[in-house]
C-alpha cells in the first residue's frame, strides 16, 4: 500500500476535513509516518487494543511532544514509529518507504541508520566507557573502530562531555549519563530522536538542561525529535503537541478524536 | 557486527562475573584435564610395554605351542628340550635358539626367603636375548649339560636375599634343592610398580628335574637379520607340525606382540578418554545453564542492542562468542593441568605417562565443539528476544 492508499483509506474512516491535510506527492516524505495504525494484544484470553487507528506524520525537523494518560498508548505508538514493533494492521513509513515488506534485520538495519533512542532509564551499559556506549550502534553497521571511536567523540562533544570520554556511567550525573544516551542517539546521524520521558528520572535543573541539549540540537542539525513526556513544561517547550488518549490520537484541545494528528 | 567485535564484548562480559565464569569453566576445565591425564597415563602403558618387547633383544621369534590367542589359556607344551637342537639345526645355528621352561618358586638363603620366577634355560640366553650380567658369569654349555645345581640371580632377587653381601658363590634353596650362585643379572627396572628382577635362571636340565617335568614352555630364535623374520617364522611352524603331527604351534615376533598390546591397550585408552569426555558434555550442560541465565540477566541489554540496530545474527554471534570463550579458555587451561599432572605422574609416580598430542588436539577442538554445541541454544534464544519486551524488563 502507497502512503497515498494509505491516506485514502485513513480518509474514509476518519473525518473528511483531516484527508485535505495530507498530500505526500506536494511536499517532501516525513521523516516516519504512521497511517491508521491499530496494534492489539492478546492478554489471557482477551484482547487489548493499545491504538485502535492512529495516524501521525512527523517530518523532516518536526519538534513534537506526544502526551495523554498512562494506557493512552503512547508507548506503543512510539515502538512501532520506532521499528521496535509491528502494527496489528496499517502502516508506518520510513522517508516515504514501506516497512511491512522487511524482515526483522531489516527493520533492525533501517533502525540502526534512521532512527535514534532515547529511554527515561538512559539504558547504557554500566561497564562500558561513555565513548564506547556511544559507538555502540556504530558497530552494527560495520564501522571501523577508528571511526567508531571519531564519531562517538564528535558526538559526545556535541553534547557537551568532551571531557567525559572514558568515564563509565556510574562516575557520571544523571543529566551526563542522559547526554550519553543522546549522543548514542545521535551518532548514527539518524533523521529521528525518539525520546522516552527523556526528563523522568532528572530532577528539573538537569531535565531542563537535557531538553536545552535536545533543542539545540533539533534546531542545529534538524534532526526531528518526538518525545514522549508527563510533564506540562516540556511538552509546552514542543513545536507541536499529539495528544493520546484510549489508544486514539485526540485534539490537543478539545480532547476530540481525530484521524490525523494535526500538521503544523 | 564483526566477530573481533564479538570477542572484545565477550571478554567484557566474563571479565564483568570473574567468579562465575571460572565455576562455569571448571566443568570444562575438569573435563578436559581427565582427558588429557588419562590418554597420558594409557600412552604410557603402551610405551613402557614397548620397551619391555623391544628390551627382550632384537629380531626375536618365539614358539610356543598352540594357537596364540589373548583370553585362551596356554596349551599344553608338547615341546621337548631336544626341539631346541633341532630349530638349531633348521636355522643352521644352535647359538641362536634358546629355551625356557619356568615356574615360580621359593628361593631362600637362611631365613629369607622370595618368591621369584624360576627360569629353567639354556646357555644361549646372553647371545638370544639383551641380558647384560651386573656380576659373576652366566650358565656355561658344560653346566647344562651336567645338570649343575648354579643360578644366575635377577637384581632383586639378589638384594632380597643377600642384602649388601656379595651374592656369587653362595648358596640359594631353590623348592628345597641348593643352588651355588655363579652370576647376578643387571637391574632392567620394574613396571606398573612391579619388579621385573624378582628371577632366578638355572640350567634347563636342572630346572626339570626340579619342577619334575619333560616339557619346556618356548623355545627363542633368533633370527640373522629383520628380512629373515617371515621367512623363517613360516619355515619352524612348518617344520614342527610337520614332527608332531596334529599339533599346532605359533611363531610369534616382537612386531606382533607389540601389534597385539598395543592394540588392547589403545582400546583401553580410547575407553579412559570417552570415560573422561562424558564430564566434559556435563561441563558443556553448565555452561549452557549459565548462558540462559545469563541472556535472562541481560534481556535489557539485549532489548537496547536491538534498538540500536542489532539483527538477529549479531545477538547470537555475541552470546555465542561468549559460550565459546568460556569452554575454549577453560579447555586451555584444562590442557595445562592436565599436562602439568601427566607430567608430574610420570616422573614422581611408577605410573608411566606420556603426553600424546593428539590428544591435547582433540581435548581443544571438542571444548571449542562444546561451547558451539552448547551454546546455540541460549544464544538463538537472546537473538530472538522481542526488543519491545526486552526493553521493558526489569
Amino acid at each position: 500500500m502507497s502512503p497515498l492508499e494509505g491516506a485514502q483509506r485513513a480518509a474514509s474512516q476518519g473525518p473528511p476535513e483531516a484527508s485535505s491535510q495530507v498530500d505526500p506527492q506536494a511536499s517532501p516524505p516525513a521523516a516516519v509516518e504512521a497511517v491508521d495504525v491499530r496494534r492489539s494484544y492478546r492478554v489471557g484470553s482477551g484482547q487489548v487494543d493499545a491504538l485502535r487507528g492512529v495516524s501521525v506524520s512527523i517530518r523532516p525537523g518536526d519538534y513534537v511532544a506526544l502526551i495523554g494518560p498512562s494506557g493512552s498508548g503512547k508507548s506503543t505508538l512510539m515502538h512501532l514509529l520506532g521499528l521496535l514493533d509491528r502494527p496489528t494492521s496499517g502502516q508506518v513509513l520510513v522517508a516515504g518507504r514501506d516497512t511491512r515488506t522487511l524482515d526483522d534485520d531489516g527493520l533492525a538495519e533501517l533502525r540502526n541508520r534512521t532512527i535514534g533512542f532515547v529511554f527515561q532509564a538512559f539504558q547504557l551499559l554500566a561497564r562500558t566507557t561513555a565513548v564506547d556506549n556511544v559507538a555502540l550502534p556504530l558497530i552494527y553497521r560495520g564501522a571501523g573502530r577508528r571511526e567508531r571511536r571519531d564519531r562517538a567523540v564528535a558526538a559526545l562533544e556535541a553534547v557537551g562531555l568532551g571531557h567525559r570520554l572514558d568515564h563509565r556511567p556510574a562516575q557520571l550525573s544523571g543529566g551526563e549519563q542522559q547526554r550519553v544516551a543522546i549522543a548514542r542517539a545521535l551518532v548514527g546521524e539518524p533523521s529521528l530522536l525518539l525520546a522516552d520521558e527523556p526528563t523522568g528520572n532528572l530532577d528539573s535543573v538537569t531535565g531542563a538542561e537535557v531538553m536545552a541539549t535536545l533543542e539545540r540540537l533539533n534546531r542545529e542539525r534538524g534532526v526531528a525529535v518526538m518525545l514522549v513526556t508527563h510533564d506540562r513544561d516540556v511538552a509546552a517547550r514542543a513545536g507541536r503537541q499529539i495528544r493520546m488518549r484510549d489508544g486514539l490520537v485526540v485534539d490537543p484541545a478539545t480532547a476530540a478524536p481525530v484521524a490525523w494528528g494535526p500538521d503544523s | 557486527m564483526k566477530l573481533g567485535e564479538a570477542f572484545s564484548s565477550a571478554l567484557t562480559a566474563l571479565r564483568a562475573n570473574r567468579l562465575r565464569s571460572v565455576l562455569t569453566m571448571l566443568g570444562v576445565i575438569i573435563g578436559v584435564a581427565a582427558v588429557v591425564i588419562l590418554v597420558a597415563i594409557g600412552s604410557g602403558a603402551k610405551r613402557e610395554v614397548e620397551r619391555q618387547v623391544e628390551g627382550l633383544g632384537s629380531n626375536l621369534i618365539l614358539v610356543v605351542p598352540g594357537q596364540v590367542q589373548f583370553g585362551s589359556a596356554p596349551a599344553l607344551s608338547r615341546l621337548q628340550l631336544e626341539d631346541a637342537a633341532f630349530l638349531g639345526r633348521l636355522v643352521g645355528n644352535q647359538d641362536a635358539v634358546a629355551v625356557t621352561v619356568s615356574s615360580g618358586e621359593q628361593v631362600r638363603v637362611g631365613n629369607r626367603m622370595v618368591f621369584a620366577n624360576v627360569n629353567g634355560t639354556t646357555e644361549t640366553v646372553p647371545l638370544v636375548f639383551d641380558r647384560p650380567l651386573a656380576r659373576g658369569r652366566y650358565l656355561s654349555g658344560a653346566d647344562v649339560e651336567t645338570r649343575r645345581r648354579v643360578a644366575v640371580l635377577g637384581s632383586q632377587t639378589a638384594r632380597d636375599l643377600f642384602g649388601d653381601v656379595e651374592p656369587v658363590g653362595r648358596q640359594v634353596t631353590i623348592a628345597g634343592v641348593r643352588f651355588r650362585v655363579i652370576g647376578v643379572f643387571t637391574e632392567i627396572g620394574s613396571t606398573f610398580g612391579v619388579s621385573r628382577d624378582l628371577e632366578v635362571h638355572v640350567p634347563v636340565s636342572a630346572a626339570q628335574r626340579l619342577f619334575g617335568v619333560e616339557r619346556i614352555d618356548a623355545i627363542a630364535v633368533k633370527a640373522p637379520n629383520l628380512d629373515a623374520i617371515g621367512p623363517l617364522q613360516s619355515r619352524i611352524i612348518a617344520a614342527l607340525q610337520d614332527k608332531y603331527e596334529g599339533e599346532t604351534f605359533s611363531a610369534v615376533t616382537q612386531t606382533q606382540i607389540l601389534g597385539t598390546v598395543g592394540s588392547i591397550l589403545g582400546l583401553l585408552t580410547i575407553v579412559l578418554a570417552a570415560i573422561a569426555g562424558i564430564s566434559l558434555v556435563v561441563g558443556g550442560v553448565g555452561v549452557s545453564n549459565i548462558m540462559l541465565v545469563s541472556v535472562r540477566e541481560r534481556t535489557r541489554e539485549i532489548g537496547l542492542r536491538k534498538a540500536l540496530g542489532a539483527r538477529q545474527r549479531d545477538v547470537l554471534a555475541q552470546f555465542l562468542v561468549e559460550a565459546v570463550v568460556l569452554t575454549t579458555v577453560g579447555g586451555l587451561i584444562g590442557m595445562g593441568l592436565g599436562v602439568g599432572a601427566a607430567l608430574a605422574a610420570d616422573r614422581f609416580t611408577q605410573l608411566p605417562a606420556e603426553i600424546a598430542w593428539w590428544s591435547l588436539a582433540l581435548a581443544f577442538g571438542v571444548s571449542v565443539a562444546v561451547g558451539v554445541f552448547f551454546g546455540v541454544f541460549p544464544a538463538r534464544r537472546a537473538g530472538s528476544l522481542d526488543p519491545v519486551v526486552a526493553l521493558r524488563t526489569e
